[in-house]
């Protein structure tokens, strides 16, 4: 009796203790990072308390700040899956903005030539293009890494620019509608095309439960398939996942054609539920939030919503922070940059820290 | 992506303002009241409020609203056509309690203002450039701008004296109705001077790229242009670039005279201050705002820089005279005959566009004398 | 009148050359530290955020002091900084010294931004040129050939690099512990200590090319100062084969081909200009993929670089 009640127990130990550290450490390295970034406003004369207070009342204090908190999680969700995607292989990929860009366009493009069409049938398509040309966007980096052995990172980056430079051109040329005058755009959405808001009684568009659902798909993917089991043994060590038999090279390439297509899909939701048009607005710097929200999250799809949640919760307090406090708008980039250098910090902690050792409960 | 069809945004904005106007906004949200009976008037920038352009045109104003009393100032900057926007519009009127409010960059309004407005009708929206018109737009938002065309126009007087090359430039962002307006106003004005005179501009693509922006100006100057000006957010880098290659600048959005004071000829700068004190003043004293204003020089809308010294007189009278004809109204820079650089006829002999016509704000064409094209 | 000579379709390798000289100083500085840094085993992504700390630090000091060079020296110290704190970071075991990179472009950004507000406005002393073109009686060659010291420093520092990585003792400690930390080890050294130093030199010339920016060309402190030169850079060492004086050759490649779209504007080559805006880009990319290869490591690569293992 005694040994299966010892063994139940260091199963539960086994099982809860790394988990336990998952969560453990990222909240202690984001205080710590808010208590170093508390220093830095007190080394500038500002209250950290009012900081903090400001952030909770803009964020998150009433139904009117949580709109202000979820309208934006929807692009920080898919852009976050961009890069937490590809990253169970090993690559990190931080040009999710180009297919962000490239992805709302072509949902513009394609509602262009579905006028009258159906929300029903028209939604999906556009949708399916959007993500299919971010999911091309991002594999094409992924087959120059398999064919090429082209750096993913630097690449990634480079097709951002290219991206944003071929969206602009578009735009502004063969697809911009003659009657957007001062701000070349395609030609606005037709009602029908236009995605609403969820009826939770806050402005908060379809994009929001899109995102998570996506989130919780990845996470079964990742967490709970063969295939996702597969990505990580090869994101461990490409060369022992070779040898044992692992298509590498198709997973490389379907893990970030699938991180490409969620970028996509955050583009077209930024049209149809917010521009109602392809303009150069879709360049907003989604995609290298969603390199910060992958991060925070350690890349697992789960925690990336309130990762996501909070950060938009942050950004959306940084208006009334400047009003407030006097602070200029980059203050929430500073606080940012803090949290993350020391959430990285933190990746060393795993594994050294008694109190998450299966040792230190089992003995007596 | 199955969309809420019979709940889609606007069918639910519908049925809010059915249901009584800002129901959500007066019992759910935290409405702030308004302090002692203050009015608090929001302004919202693209850019930073510092950028010697269009921004700080709009700071300058801002900062005249602020010394009048009853009313509090709210400001925030670097605030994206996103989202962003229309949070940030929403915040100032739920947590500071603003009831005007000034989000000044053109991209702010279709689809941010459109969107939020309706749900807060008792704040008044007053946006610079916008078209706004009765049938389509919301009656408690406004526009407002000025025919600062007039201004490159004199600018371009200026420069046709000065130049001797007969080459003169433009930096501009992108290929945009009031871009374009400015770049052949500043011809028009240079030819008044020698009809031999032509305009070189390039496009940087963005509204504030500022390496971009000196290879412009720099290839301007390799070009033979020895009067340059320019239409991005932020002249600075455009104005030091050009004085440092010799050429002679005319400002624009705000006074750049500092930058390079010998070089400076002069420029056309918004003024702000005095149009958004007369609408600050209009509501406090109970009234409202017309929801369509444009003005010129005789309105006070726009400004020209204080002449430089590299001025001639010949150039001083001849800016002077027609500065004169402008205050008067009724000023057409865009006059027949008038081909655009492709050929075509824009206006006939007789025919005219004088600066208040509306059709002035859809320009998609560069005149003859332009070197350059829109697409 | 040859002084406003109509030199028409001359204006574009004259814009090219001109533009390979004014904009390539800021790419040559970050890829030599880069170069530098890599060479020691570590990749220190987060120049770009170092590139316009120094951009911000360099014009606020000079403002301050009314010494443009102060300025570029005070840029140096901020670049060092950043590069020691990069370096110190990732000597930490499980810390992915290309992630440590972009949070440190997000906190050089951050504070560049937060610090350099009240700098926006106030012009500060530019960085002196020295003419070379007073044989030439073209103004557009002579201004194509107003070039700046940092240039010829820059130019000369690629040299020194070259030669230190060759022959000096110095050179070769910091190739060994880029190719082996074991092998390193072996025959005495602190890889740690190497690394830490090469990341904090190569922080230094990032901000200077930092400083080169706001003090030169274009010569002014804004938020949009930079284009991504500090990225870029990072990718302009892969296909410079780790090698400083190719190095240089690129970086002088890049300014020509960001020349390239407002001088074909500028003689009538109008349409798709944001196309060849992205010249640059699309550039580096090509010579990335035909550098690259899918079998063997990059020739040149140091063996304990994370990106090309």
């Amino acid at each position: 009796m005694t040994t299966a009640s010892g063994q139940k127990g260091g199963q539960f130990l086994a099982q809860g203790l790394p988990r336990l550290e998952a969560v453990v450490i990222p909240i202690g390295a984001l205080l710590t990072g808010a208590l170093i970034f508390s220093g830095f406003l007190l080394a500038l004369g500002k209250s950290p308390a009012e900081f903090f207070a400001l952030i909770y009342k803009a964020g998150f204090s009433s139904p009117f700040s949580w709109q202000n908190t979820l309208s934006r999680v929807a692009p920080l969700l898919f852009a976050g899956l961009c890069v937490a995607l590809p990253a169970r292989l090993g690559l990190v990929v931080i040009g999710g903005e180009g297919a962000i860009v490239l992805g709302g366009l072509m949902a513009a493009i394609t509602a262009g030539l579905m006028l009258g069409t159906p929300s029903w049938l028209g939604l999906p398509l556009m949708a399916l293009a959007g993500a299919a040309m971010g999911g091309l966007w991002i594999a094409a980096i992924g087959w120059l890494r398999i064919k090429r052995g082209v750096n993913e990172t630097i690449a990634s980056l480079l097709m951002a620019y290219i991206a944003i430079a071929v969206m602009n051109h578009l735009v502004e040329g063969p697809f911009r509608d003659p009657a957007s005058l001062n701000k070349p755009s395609t030609a606005p959405l037709p009602e029908a095309l236009r995605v609403g808001d969820m009826p939770i009684g806050i402005d908060v568009h379809w994009g929001f439960a899109f995102g998570v659902l996506a989130c919780v798909l990845s996470w079964l993917l990742i967490d709970r398939s063969t295939i996702g089991f597969a990505a990580r043994i090869a994101g461990d060590n490409i060369r022992a996942a070779q040898v044992q038999g692992l298509p590498v090279g198709k997973l490389i390439l379907g893990f970030t054609a699938l991180g490409g297509a969620c970028a996509g899909l955050a583009g077209f939701f930024e049209v149809t539920a917010i521009h109602g048009a392809a303009n150069a607005s879709l360049v907003a710097g989604y995609g290298y939030t969603g390199i910060l929200v992958a991060f925070l999250a350690r890349h697992n799809p789960l925690a990336i919503i309130p990762v996501a949640t909070l950060l938009a919760g942050i950004e959306a307090s940084s208006g009334l922070i400047q009003r407030r406090m006097d602070l200029p708008d980059a203050t929430i980039l500073v606080f940012e940059g803090i949290v993350f250098v020391v959430l990285l910090l933190s990746e060393t902690l795993y594994g050294k820290i008694p109190l998450f050792k299966h040792g230190f409960w089992s003995k007596p | 992506m199955k969309p809420t069809h019979s709940l889609t945004r606007r069918h639910f904005l519908n049925r809010m303002a059915a249901f009584g106007g800002t129901a959500l906004a007066s019992t759910l949200l935290p409405h702030a009241a308004k302090a002692g009976g203050d009015l608090t008037v929001g302004f919202i920038y693209v850019g930073p409020k510092d950028d010697f352009g269009y921004n700080q045109a709009h700071a300058e104003g801002a900062a005249a609203v602020k010394a009048m009393a009853g009313v509090k100032v709210i400001e925030e900057e670097n605030v994206a056509e996103t989202v962003d926007v229309q949070n940030t519009m929403e915040s100032m009127i739920n947590f500071d309690g603003a009831s005007l409010l000034f989000p000044t960059s053109f991209g702010y309004f279709d689809p941010h203002i459109l969107e939020v407005a309706p749900k807060y009708p008792d704040v008044r929206f007053q946006h610079a450039a916008g078209l706004w018109s009765a049938d389509l737009h919301p009656m408690n938002v406004g526009s407002y701008f000025g025919y600062i065309g007039m201004g490159q126009y004199l600018n371009g007087i200026t420069a046709g004296h000065a130049s001797k090359t007969k080459k003169i430039g433009f930096v501009a962002a992108k290929p945009i109705p009031q871009v374009l307006l400015n770049i052949n106003s500043f011809l028009l004005g240079a030819r008044s001077v020698d009809p031999e005179i032509t305009c070189q501009v390039i496009f940087t693509g963005e509204w504030s790229l500022a390496v971009k922006e000196a290879e412009a100006t720099n290839a301007l100057a390799d070009q033979g242009c020895d009067v340059i000006t320019c239409h991005v957010d932020g002249p600075k880098v455009v104005m030091e670039t050009a004085a440092g290659r010799g050429a002679y600048i005319c400002g624009y959005h705000a006074n750049q005279s500092p930058l390079a004071p010998e070089k400076y000829l002069t420029g056309a700068e918004w003024n702000w201050a005095g149009v958004y004190t007369g609408m600050v003043q209009t509501v406090l004293d109970g009234g409202s705002i017309d929801n369509f204003v444009r003005g010129g020089l005789a309105d006070g809308f726009i400004k020209m820089s204080p002449l430089g010294p590299a001025v001639s007189d010949a150039a001083r009278n001849q800016f002077e005279a027609t500065k004169a004809e402008i205050m008067k109204g009724g000023f057409a820079a865009i006059k027949g005959p008038l081909k655009d650089n492709a050929g075509n006829v824009i206006a006939a002999e007789g025919e005219a566009f004088v600066e208040s016509d509306i059709a002035l704000e859809s320009m998609s064409y560069l005149v003859e004398g332009v070197i350059g094209s829109t697409s | 009148m040859s002084s406003s000579a109509d030199i028409g379709i001359w204006g574009v390798p004259l814009a090219i050359l001109g533009g390979a000289i004014r904009v390539s100083t800021p790419f040559l500085f970050v890829s030599l530290g880069e170069c530098l840094t890599e060479r020691s085993g570590r990749i220190n992504l987060g120049l770009e955020g170092t590139l316009i700390f120094g951009a911000m630090a360099g014009y606020a000091i000079a403002y301050e002091s009314g010494s443009a060079w102060f300025g570029v020296l005070a840029a140096a110290l901020a670049g060092a900084l950043f590069g020691l704190f990069h370096g110190w970071i990732c000597r930490f075991k499980g810390v992915n010294d290309i992630a440590i990179g972009i949070a440190m472009m997000l906190l050089g950004m951050g504070l560049a931004f937060f610090f350099g507000k009240p700098y926006i406005q106030p012009v500060a002393p530019d960085l002196p040129a020295i003419s070379f073109g007073w044989w030439s009686e073209n103004p557009q060659l002579r201004a194509a050939l107003q070039i700046n010291a940092l240039f010829l420093l820059g130019v000369g520092l690629a040299i020194f690099l070259h030669w230190m990585f060759r022959a000096t003792r110095i050179g070769l400690t910091i190739r060994v512990v880029g190719d082996s930390t074991d092998a390193a080890r072996a025959i005495g050294l602190n890889p740690n200590r190497v690394r830490l130093l090469s990341t904090a030199a190569g922080g230094a010339l990032a901000g200077i090319g930092g400083a080169y920016l706001s003090l030169y060309y274009p010569g002014s402190w804004n938020e949009g100062i930079s284009s991504g030169q500090g990225l870029m850079a990072v990718a302009l060492v892969i296909f410079a084969r780790w090698n400083p004086i190719y190095c240089l050759w690129a970086a002088l490649l890049f300014g020509g081909a960001g020349a390239l779209g407002p001088a074909l504007q500028s003689v009538g080559v109008t349409s798709g200009y944001y196309l060849f805006f992205a010249a640059p880009y699309v550039l580096t990319l090509g010579l990335l993929i035909l550098a690259s290869s899918p079998d063997k490591a990059l020739e040149g690569a140091p063996g304990e670089l994370s990106i090309t293992k």
